[in-house]
């Protein structure tokens, strides 16, 4: 049913008021959690584009090396270097929303604890693998 | 006497006459795939940093040896199964223009497909040697 413009249904639905949405809250830790492990898995998501480049391109040489050019590179760099930090977060994100989903760790100081621990714990993984990674690559180039 | 008036327990009703007849089957696969996810990626992590500085020939062999290759294949079905429906949410919950939505739904089961089939075939050429 549709109201005619001025009618009284009309004025009600403009003047109504809207309930308090995200932006009457102080940002907190957990909320910024909340959209980066969203915002994580969707990078994920289209990175699995680049899985599927470099398993296809293991095949063959010259395929293998246009992707080692693109990895070796400096966006290349910076690309999978996002990619290993997203992918560590979202995986230790998951394991703090699995405890969530057992009921445990909702504590004030419990579920702030969890979400610095994730935080922290994405980055210090993210450069011991990448520290790791190229002690690894030190043999050859 | 209170008789009950159905034979039905109500936890039976509840789980059989919800509006859409289904509705944590994607909850409870999501959860599922994300438990598969920690070893799986973990262990994925762990052959691409034994990758890292081998020439291709030497990577096709690790890459296409049996125990690698059934990882791998493990890896990608799983995050493929969890990426799904973790853009479903996304899609669902952001975006209210039906026509949009539901191209977007549509193209993410696609991509999702095409991406794992992509992957799935990278790692079976390898491990066969074609």
């Amino acid at each position: 049913m549709m109201a005619e413009p001025g009618s009284l249904h009309a004025r009600a639905r403009a003047e109504r008021p809207l309930s308090p949405h995200l932006q009457i809250y102080r940002p907190m830790l957990t909320m910024m959690m909340s959209i980066v492990h969203r915002i994580t898995g969707a990078a994920n998501y289209f990175g699995t584009i680049l899985l599927a480049w470099w398993l296809n391109a293991a095949a063959g040489p010259s395929g293998y090396a246009r992707f080692q050019t693109f990895a070796g590179s400096w966006i290349g760099r910076i690309i999978l270097f996002g990619y290993t930090w997203s992918v560590i977060h979202h995986m230790l994100g998951g394991i703090r929303h699995l405890i969530w989903d057992s009921g445990r760790g909702f504590g004030p100081n419990e579920r702030e604890w969890l979400v610095a621990a994730n935080l922290i714990g994405s980055i210090a993984i993210t450069i011991v693998l990448w520290m790791v990674g190229l002690l690894a690559m030190g043999g050859s180039q | 006497m209170n008789a009950p008036r159905h034979i039905r327990t109500p936890l039976a009703r509840v789980r059989g006459f919800g509006a859409a007849r289904t509705g944590t089957g994607a909850f409870w696969h999501q959860r599922v795939s994300a438990v598969a996810n920690v070893p799986l990626t973990i262990a994925a992590i762990v052959i691409m940093i034994m990758l890292l500085g081998r020439n291709q020939a030497a990577a096709a062999q690790i890459l296409g040896s049996p125990l690698v290759t059934i990882i791998m294949l493990l890896f990608v079905g799983s995050i493929t199964i969890h990426m799904r429906i973790g853009m479903q949410v996304i899609i669902e919950d952001y975006v209210h223009h039906d026509p949009l939505k539901l191209v977007l739904l549509v193209g993410n089961s696609f991509f999702a497909i095409i991406v794992g089939l992509a992957s799935v075939y990278g790692i079976l050429k390898l491990s066969f040697g074609l």
